[in-house]
């Protein structure tokens, strides 16, 4: 078969993530566009199920690679192991999400095969015979087109939400389904992975609240809280925030809204000076009504945004604590 | 333990960012610059782990002159001594041949551990720490939260997604990439600044590093930067701050009906 696009799906204990499904839309999509057949990997053991669920959709192969060493992720692993499948199969294409594995090991895989990795991206376009890439630069501000130098194999990784999960195409016949067994060589393994775990103390579960006032580092200092505080008390909302704001301790870390934080998806979403990084909108852009208040009109939050006031949150809130007052008495 | 912390210089956070004339990046004569904020993080971490164990630590950055700047900042918060990777060579290098020149510097420092930021939040990489682990063929691990020191090991926390983590064992030599938020970075004191003075600042071009041309070439090239286009579907409310307090009060109650 000609070489084509790889996949890489992430799982969760034999379950595809939603970033595995992302990839593989964008895979089907790039396959269609580009003329190249499409495969995607599965790296542990016992992956007969995932693999049958994967192959309902439109591709053409679904590998499985197999290891005991593999069934708990380790960067050395999984680079070792895709680097050997890259070496038989020669694909031009290697897509992931980029998520905290692919982050992990993704760059590792490309430098290997001495090759870039162009990572993050929200989308592509293709021009005659190039691809090109387009991904977020200075936080979102901008976005830049890249495009690769040199010979395949690309590797890329699109950032979550980029394509969906639901565009996933089903395939109309299961595609072809290989498992592999995987020999690593004795001591390429060297680091020791524990058991994943959650801190103790979960005290706030923002994830149920109907509405919330979050604050970001616009709000300058622990000092200003209480004017959030206010607001909140006023909405009766919740008070989270952005992970700056956590990090600083000003916050608990359970009121931490974002990729790394809770997710959450209220009636009424109140950003006070949050920029709107991508690893906070996909915490909070389920949320139905949301505002943002921020004095740089060209902050990403707006994007997200149902109303939005580009001004001084010192200003604004205030007067707006006292018309909220008003409304719900009037 | 000695150890290296690879840093960059990026745009201040609040610096009003302006495209080039040829759109291929933004400009950079007329923006002031910072250390990179989880790079901030990477030193702290450096600096804390020599307190308590002993030991060296050597900043490294590549970049143009305005760069010294961040290695003297580093010096005065404590590190003992800088290599600044400087040549016209570098300019506009991708991650891998970023990685490459800082490989080669750190063979030359000979460090047990290198530390740097997740990311730089100019290009947003993310990958230079961990494809710097691969050329120098140590172990590596991303988003570290802790580390604490055992003989020739590290337990690293490692975050992951939706407020999970976990620990990991990993042996030295290793890079690590380190996250905002592990610590609390200090300021540089005035005895700092002063000391830093006298510190060793070790400027080395690609000839020093023993680079060739064929090794700085670039496989991944940006053709063009653009502002994001809009969507447009936020309504903007505007006015005086208590005209906007009202509209919004009123939008809140009326058309959202969440209040
Ligand atoms: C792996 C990873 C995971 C992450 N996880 C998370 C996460 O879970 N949650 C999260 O939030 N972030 C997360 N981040 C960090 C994220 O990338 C951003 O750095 C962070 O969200 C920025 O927070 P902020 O918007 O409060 O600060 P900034 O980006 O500094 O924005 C501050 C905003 O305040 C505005 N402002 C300043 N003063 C005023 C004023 N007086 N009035 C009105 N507006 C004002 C400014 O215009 C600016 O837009 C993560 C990053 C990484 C790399």
């Amino acid at each position: 078969m000609a070489a084509g696009i790889l996949v890489f799906a992430e799982h969760h204990q034999g379950k595809p993530t939603r970033a595995a499904w992302e990839a593989l839309a964008a895979g089907q999509r790039l396959a269609a566009d580009l003329g190249l057949s499409l495969t995607a990997i599965a790296l542990g053991v016992e992956l007969s199920p995932l693999m049958a669920e994967l192959a309902r959709a439109k591709l053409d192969e679904v590998i499985a690679l197999e290891s005991p060493a593999l069934e708990v992720y380790t960067p050395e692993g999984f680079t070792s192991a895709v680097f050997q499948l890259i070496e038989a199969r020669q694909p031009r294409l290697i897509i992931f999400s980029h998520t905290y594995q692919a982050r992990d090991f993704a760059p590792r895989l490309a430098a290997r095969c001495g090759r870039a990795l162009i990572s993050d991206c929200l989308s592509y376009r293709r021009e005659d015979e190039r691809l090109i890439l387009i991904r977020p630069v200075f936080q979102g501000k901008f976005c830049a087109e890249t495009e690769f130098m040199g010979e395949p194999p690309y590797f890329v990784s699109f950032q979550a939400g980029s394509f969906r999960e639901d565009s996933v195409e089903a395939g109309a016949a299961p595609a072809r389904v290989t498992c592999q067994a995987v020999t690593l060589a004795a001591g390429t393994i060297r680091t020791r992975p524990g058991e994943v775990f959650r801190e103790a103390k979960q005290a706030v579960d923002l994830s149920q609240a109907k509405a919330i006032v979050a604050v970001g580092r616009g709000i300058k200092g622990p000092e200003n809280l209480e004017l959030a505080r206010k607001l909140a008390e006023a909405l009766g909302a919740e008070l989270g925030a952005s992970r700056p704001i956590c990090d600083n301790g000003w916050l608990s870390m359970d009121r931490q809204i974002g990729s790394s934080g809770q997710t959450v998806a209220p009636n009424l979403y109140l950003a006070l000076g949050i920029s709107g990084a991508i690893q906070h909108l996909v915490g909070m852009k389920g949320s139905r009504t949301v505002v943002a208040i921020n004095k740089d009109k060209e902050a990403p939050i707006f994007e997200v945004a149902t109303y939005g006031i580009v001004g001084d949150l010192f200003e604004i809130v205030p007067p707006l604590i006292e018309e909220i007052i008003k409304a719900k008495s009037g | 333990m000695k150890m290296a912390v690879c840093l960059k210089q990026v745009p201040a956070r609040d610096a009003v960012l302006r495209l080039n004339s040829d759109s291929t990046w933004v400009r950079e004569d007329d923006v002031s610059f910072e250390i990179n904020e989880p790079d901030i993080y990477a030193l702290e971490e450096a600096l804390r782990l020599k307190e308590k164990q002993g030991g060296e630590v050597v900043v490294c950055t590549l970049g143009p002159e305005r760069a010294a700047q961040a290695l003297k900042e580093a010096l005065a918060k404590g590190a003992d001594r800088a290599m600044h990777l400087h040549d016209p060579a570098f300019q506009n290098l991708d991650a891998y041949a970023t990685a490459r020149a800082l490989a080669a510097a750190i063979r030359q420092a000979a460090p047990d551990l290198v530390l740097t930021g997740l990311q730089a939040d100019d290009d947003g990489f993310a990958q230079t720490g961990v494809i710097l682990a691969e050329m120098l063929s140590w172990d590596h691990s991303t988003i570290i939260m802790e580390i604490q020191a055992q003989e020739r090991a590290l337990k690293v926390k490692r975050e992951l997604e939706g407020g999970w983590f976990q620990w990991i064992e990993i042996p030295l030599p290793a890079v690590l990439t380190i996250q905002s938020g592990i610590n609390k970075p200090r300021y540089a004191t005035l005895k700092g600044i002063l000391a830093a003075k006298t510190k060793p600042l070790q400027r080395l071009g690609w000839k020093e590093l023993g680079l060739d041309e064929e090794s700085l070439k670039p496989h991944q090239k940006i053709t063009k930067v653009f502002t994001p286009p809009k969507s447009g579907k936020v309504e903007w409310l505007e006015g005086t701050p208590r005209e906007v307090a009202q509209r919004l009060a009123d939008k809140l109650k009326n058309e959202a009906r969440v209040i």
